[in-house]
């Protein structure tokens, strides 16, 4: 087996693990680290199909942005980030059931499909046939993108602002902490 | 003269044929030499981030008029190497509430990420670890890589000082990460190239440095860079007089020191990307090609350290107003009026 | 190209080799004497108050909202820097429509206040 398959398997054992880590685990911020893992895995094996932009792109959008995100949503829901979110999952079996369906049809798909495997090698990867694409050809959808970019952006805003206390309610300096009861004192 | 690509060449076939003696194949030849070369970049930051550590006392304790270390060697010079195994010995004080494993491995995440840069910098002509198509754009999504490492601590501490100290941290670096992209945008338009050698390459002679030619570019990048590694005028996630010791209170003993280390490698880091992308790396006249980049990137860290002890530090909500009000439309600014000018010139 | 990443894989995984094994290193030499003070968690001295986690402000989550989006921007901007010279004004308007719908976002967030700190 050559380095390059060999590669591949490790990266996708380590995919897998941290997958099913991410769906089991009791703790939500484990969950959200092994997920951060299983993204890093999924940027390698870009890398190993020689593009490395996607990769940088993967990092450095879903590693170093999406999951802080995600983490800091974790850390919103202070009430569950008490350290365990109660797990009762009374419905294993037909959970199990469901995703051996789904992971069969999956299987059976890829398995049928053609795939054209093209031996010559793809650009350089560093960009440049795709800035041209990006330029020339699918300009349309690269402004489109942008908009798209624009409606999330004011779309998530506008949730966020909603809920949260942004103007008026603390003023400068206030500490973040909130008000204790007597009751939730801790004495040792 | 004293050039060390040769030797490093030389070494190169030295482990080729080494390798190729004991009967494995080419893949293994290069991951032996990629680890070789490897454990030498590690080694020489490692020593690079302990004499660093003694300069920030020297800078700091002159600024203020005093002496520093001075008993330990010449001038102090071998106190970091006491103070290295004195934290050795140190006791790990892990507190009873915190999250053992994500605990464990916050410091491991933030070192590696902080060392993971030097991959891709050229520290002399042919002196590369591996010279990445990417390299640029690899080196800005590695540092988002420390901003996890520094909410695992902040949060797996279970203490209040570490989450906050954590979480302002998390939000700073990420609010300077744009303003650096935009800057490095800059200068890969005048090179036309993401690779570290290639931008090097273009900044041949003195008038070439990309300095002159982005001059806001480098600003950009040097404010920017300085909020990344938590530096004064921007280390509010760290500040001793506010938050304790931030998103590393609760650590003690060598996981403390990785974090202190791992500050150092990102500011020799940081300085190093600035050497690269502005100051035409490790071209000059006379000395050999990585004297020259070590000598600038020292310049790099020890502005980054006379900004330490000379200004007074950001407010929060100052630190945030000025990268998303001030850094980033300007950013913008220079990317379009270079964008226009290099059309214009054509 | 794929072996230039590799270098990346080793120097990962030698870091981290490097690290652990300073932490054995101190592991082997460092007394080890816990109390129940010692473990307790630090709020300068005093017991702590309350429990671990704090509920924080929802600015950061917006921060790095505002984050996500232009670091997706930042993506593209790389492609179209490389090549850009090449290919003329028509490229450079392009760009320019993609950064000002962008900056209208921005400006959005700006005047509705949610870049203020406080």
């Amino acid at each position: 087996m050559d380095t390059i398959s060999l590669a591949f398997f490790a990266i996708a054992f380590l995919i897998i693990v941290s997958s099913l880590m991410v769906v089991s685990s009791k703790n939500i911020f484990h969950s959200a680290v092994f997920l951060i893992l299983a993204l890093f895995g999924v940027a390698g094996i870009f890398v190993l199909l020689e593009a490395p932009l996607l990769a940088a792109a993967q990092v450095l959008i879903y590693v170093g942005a999406i999951s802080i995100l995600l983490i800091f949503a974790v850390m919103l829901t202070a009430r569950i980030a008490d350290g365990t979110v109660r797990h009762t999952n009374e419905q294993v079996p037909t959970g199990l059931v469901i995703s051996l369906g789904l992971l069969a049809v999956m299987l059976y798909s890829i398995w049928e499909t053609p795939f054209a495997i093209n031996g010559a090698p793809v650009a350089d990867g560093s960009g440049k046939k795709l800035g041209e694409l990006f330029l020339t050809q699918f300009a349309l959808p690269f402004e489109i993108v942008s908009v798209l970019l624009l409606a999330a952006l004011i779309a998530a805003l506008v949730i966020a602002k909603k809920d949260g206390p942004i103007r008026g309610r603390n003023p400068v300096g206030s500490s973040e902490e909130p008000r204790l009861k007597k009751s939730e004192t801790i004495t040792r | 003269m004293f050039e060390l690509d040769k030797l490093v060449q030389a070494i190169g076939r030295l482990i080729e044929s080494a390798v190729t003696a004991l009967g494995l194949g080419p893949t293994w030849v290069t991951i032996i030499q990629l680890a070789i070369a490897t454990v030498v970049v590690v080694a020489f930051a490692s020593l690079l981030v302990l004499f660093f550590v003694w300069w920030e006392r020297k800078i700091s304790a002159r600024i203020q008029l005093r002496l520093g270390p001075m008993r330990v060697g010449w001038h102090g010079i071998l106190q970091t190497i006491a103070d290295a195994v004195k934290l050795l010995q140190k006791e790990d004080i892990t507190p009873a509430a915190v999250d053992r494993g994500v605990y464990f491995w916050a410091p491991i995440v933030v070192f590696v990420a902080a060392l993971a840069v030097y991959v891709t910098v050229p520290f002399g002509r042919g002196l590369i670890v591996s010279d990445l198509n990417i390299g640029v754009l690899y080196i800005l999504a590695i540092t988002t890589f420390t901003v996890i490492g520094l909410l695992m601590a902040g949060w797996s501490s279970n203490n209040k000082y570490s989450l906050l100290g954590g979480f302002r941290s998390a939000a700073q670096v990420v609010s300077y990460e744009v303003p650096m992209a935009l800057a490095v945008l800059g200068v890969v338009m005048f090179a036309q190239s993401l690779s570290t050698v290639t931008i090097v390459a273009h900044q041949e002679k003195f008038y070439q440095w990309y300095v002159w030619r982005q001059p806001i570019g480098f600003l950009i990048f040097f404010v920017a860079a300085t909020a990344e590694c938590n530096r004064t005028p921007f280390d509010l996630p760290e500040a001793d007089s506010e938050i304790v010791a931030g998103y590393s209170t609760e650590y003690s003993g060598m996981k403390f020191a990785m974090f202190f280390l791992a500050e150092f490698l990102s500011m020799f880091g940081a300085s190093s990307v600035a050497t690269i992308l502005f100051f035409g790396g490790w071209h000059g006249p006379f000395l050999p090609s990585w004297i020259w980049f070590l000598i600038k990137t020292l310049v790099g860290v020890f502005i980054l350290m006379w900004l330490r002890w000379t200004y007074p530090r950001l407010r929060v909500d100052q630190l945030m107003g000025f990268a998303w009000k001030f850094l980033l439309p300007l950013g913008f600014l220079n990317l379009i009026v270079t964008g226009f000018i290099l059309l214009l010139v054509k | 190209m794929v072996s230039q990443f590799a270098a990346v894989a080793i120097f990962l995984v030698i870091g981290v080799g490097f690290v652990l094994f300073t932490f054995l290193l101190s592991k082997l030499i460092r007394p080890s004497a816990p109390n129940p003070v010692k473990l307790s968690t630090y709020e300068c001295g005093e017991s702590p108050v309350g429990s671990g986690w704090i509920q924080f402000n929802v600015r950061f989550y917006i921060f790095c909202l505002i984050f996500v989006i232009f670091d997706v921007e930042v993506v593209f901007l790389f492609p179209w820097a490389m090549v850009f010279q090449s290919l003329g004004m028509f490229a450079f308007v392009e760009m320019l429509v993609f950064i000002a719908i962008l900056m209208f976002g921005l400006f959005y967030a700006w005047r509705k206040g949610l870049l203020r700190w406080y």
